[in-house]
């Protein structure tokens, strides 16, 4: 019989112990440099950055705070990659399901096709939405032909436009993290639940939604990361209002030359991203999904 | 049993004609089997005979390309496995990791929409019959093998079924725990009164278990007895040696009793006496097969007695007997069982012995002519 918490027995540390620590730790620094030099080192330096102008100052923040405009594109940010990630997983979880549950041989298949996407320039794939949405794109051609609607549809050059191409970019994260969730549940589950009397439905809703939470936490959890700092779909497909935080930071660096403003931007970014993934850490008990665990 | 547990009374479970194809192979050919109501049924075969195909079609997960299935004269062929209400035990256990073990157990009761006190007194009685009681809010990853399977098994009778699939559900478990796994088994199906189809591989099992067993072999049920039939009077060379276990030496028949009796001419001129199920000719190739223990090493005066000459090979202690196998020449080696008392003289390698057994004990099988 297996005991919760299992008391640990710590022998006092002895000379061999702590060499043996020491050689661990050395085996260790290579990752440590590489982690040190090219995540802490720059990301210290942007944070350096946004709080020194010709003397360190919170000037940036304060001016971030007290302007509504870059509040409402914050808000903006954190709004479209919320409806992003709610529509990736509404379409991804099907198509997850599917690509879990079918043959081995059809499942590399569907992986293949759903991952092909990646082996193409984002521009491309962006450029190429921008010619279905268009005024007299694919899209509104068709609508147009069998009569949905009467002239065309704005479908580019606004929210919609970025919520379409930002999700689609963003779908096969959704999907193989969920794939690859669902195909760690054993189908035995499943039978087992048949043979107790459950339908399909109450199978699924009993069994399968459950033991796939990690799959949908982490799903989530990436795909809404990825849109907040988003860049070039916004920025091709959305209009003049939908700004956001990305290409702020962009317009900082490449414009204005406010470098400073540009960090406090990241900063903000990341800070919020960061409170975001405390809150859904609690949760969605994201602990589990680390562990490994179903 | 302290809690009044109702009697659920067992189902007859008679297979006709089952048969199923997986694309050119035939996975299980014309199984016929009744199952009689309350009695523990085991389906026995090594791997790739069936047995476990022929367990998915009764339990629905697997649809025969032919044959009927009727539990208590009513034909399920065509229903879902959540429409046939059995209860079943997988091998995985396949214990639901997120659910508690009182949820677990109460799976089955919420999907009939029993209510919810009925449910706690259900699965409290179940638990104590399965000997968890104490264990309802432990999650299936706190629990060692044994006690997942007590809970799939919980799980498998807290809805009455009237009868119990069983796939191979204690072969994860060590050798103690299965044996007494085994007796737990065998004690809640004789209280529930539930038929129990059982699918092993592991014949010690299905001989312990069984009220009767079906031998299958390449997806044909090659015997269907008691285990005392099976182990005493197999039908065919593949039962005598996948049930228990068999000496078989090659010969011919020189002549032939009334009785059904035949004397065998083995190869190096040892003669046999033994009885065969069918008529057998003089001049017909046979297979005989006497069982270990049945042979006794003596000095043999008694006519009625085989006897055979040999040279001790092999001595291998196995604690409560010792195995010999014993050269007997151009006739073969045979294995010799004996058990070990105080009073018997162990044997040497390199020792001459003088082997004999009883002709009732040497099955006569009539070798296919190739």
């Amino acid at each position: 019989m297996k005991v919760d918490g299992i008391a640990l027995v710590t022998a006092p540390a002895t000379a061999a112990d702590r060499r043996e620590t020491r050689q661990y730790l050395l085996l260790l620094l290579p990752a440590l440099l590489t982690l040190g030099a090219f995540f802490v080192y720059p990301l210290f330096g942007i944070l350096l950055r946004s709080i020194y102008k010709n003397g360190y100052t919170l000037e940036s923040y304060r001016q971030v705070v007290g302007t509504s405009v870059y509040l409402m594109v914050i808000a903006l940010t954190f709004r479209t990659a919320a409806v992003v990630t709610l529509i990736a997983l509404l379409l991804g979880y099907p198509l997850a399901y599917v690509l879990a549950t079918v043959r081995p041989r059809l499942a590399r298949v569907l992986v293949v096709i759903v991952v092909l996407p990646f082996l193409t320039s984002i521009i491309v794939r962006t450029y190429a939405w921008m010619v279905l949405l268009g005024r007299n794109g694919v899209v509104n051609h068709y609508l147009q032909a069998l009569g949905l609607t009467d002239g065309p549809l704005r479908l580019l050059y606004n929210q919609a436009g970025v919520v379409v191409g930002m999700t689609y970019v963003l779908l096969p994260f959704m999907v193989l993290t969920l794939a690859s969730a669902m195909r760690g549940i054993d189908p035995a589950l499943l039978r087992a639940a048949h043979s107790l009397g459950a339908s399909r439905w109450q199978a699924f809703r009993r069994i399968f939604l459950p033991l796939s939470t990690p799959g949908i936490a982490g799903g989530t959890l990436l795909v809404f990361i990825l849109s907040l700092g988003f860049f070039i779909t916004p920025a091709l497909m959305g209009g003049p209002s939908d700004v956001m935080i990305a290409m702020l930071i962009e317009r900082e660096v490449e414009f204005t030359l406010n470098w400073s403003f540009a960090s406090t931007l990241a900063v903000i970014l990341l800070l919020l991203t960061l409170v975001g993934f405390a809150v859904y850490y609690r949760l969605m008990r994201l602990e589990r999904l680390f562990e490994g665990l179903g | 049993m302290a809690a009044p547990e109702r009697v659920s009374a067992g189902a007859e479970v008679r297979l006709q004609g089952l048969t199923k194809l997986f694309g050119p192979v035939v996975a299980v050919s014309d199984v016929s089997i009744t199952v009689p109501a309350g009695s523990f049924f085991t389906l026995l075969g090594p791997s790739g005979s069936g047995k476990t195909t022929t367990l998915m079609m009764v339990a629905g997960f697997v649809h025969p390309s032919r044959g009927s299935i009727a539990i208590d004269g009513i034909d399920v062929a065509a229903l879902p496995p959540q429409k046939r209400d059995l209860g079943m035990v997988f091998q995985s256990y396949a214990v639901f990791p997120h659910l508690t073990v009182a949820e677990n157990i109460a799976f089955p009761l919420e999907v009939r929409k029993v209510s919810a006190a009925d449910i706690r007194r259900r699965v409290g009685e179940v638990l104590e019959l399965v000997r968890l009681t104490g264990y309802e809010r432990r999650l299936p990853r706190q629990l060692s093998g044994g006690e997942q399977q007590r809970v799939a098994l919980a799980r498998a009778l807290v809805f009455h079924p009237r009868v119990l699939l069983m796939d191979e559900p204690l072969g994860a478990l060590d050798k103690k725990l299965r044996g007494h796994m085994q007796g737990e088994l065998k004690r809640i199906q004789r209280h529930l009164h539930v038929t129990v189809i059982y699918v092993t591989h592991d014949q010690e099992e299905a001989l312990t278990m069984s009220d009767r067993v079906a031998v299958m072999r390449g997806g044909r049920t090659e015997q269907v007895g008691t285990p005392a039939e099976l182990y005493e009077s197999p039908v065919s060379p593949f039962v005598a040696d996948f049930v228990g276990e068999s000496n078989f030496l090659d010969g011919l028949v020189v002549s032939t009793n009334p009785d059904g009796s035949a004397v065998v001419r083995a190869e190096g001129g040892l003669e046999l006496r033994g009885v065969s199920r069918e008529p057998l000719q003089v001049g017909q190739r046979v297979v005989a097969a006497v069982r270990p223990e049945k042979i006794v090493p003596q000095e043999a005066r008694d006519s009625e007695l085989n006897r055979g000459k040999g040279v001790v090979d092999q001595v291998v202690y196995v604690g409560d007997a010792t195995r010999y196998a014993v050269a007997l020449g151009a006739a073969g080696t045979l294995t010799v069982k004996v058990q070990n008392r105080l009073a018997s003289r162990p044997l040497a390698i390199g020792d001459l012995v003088e082997l004999a057994w009883d002709a009732g004990d040497t099955r006569l099988f009539a070798r296919a002519v190739p």
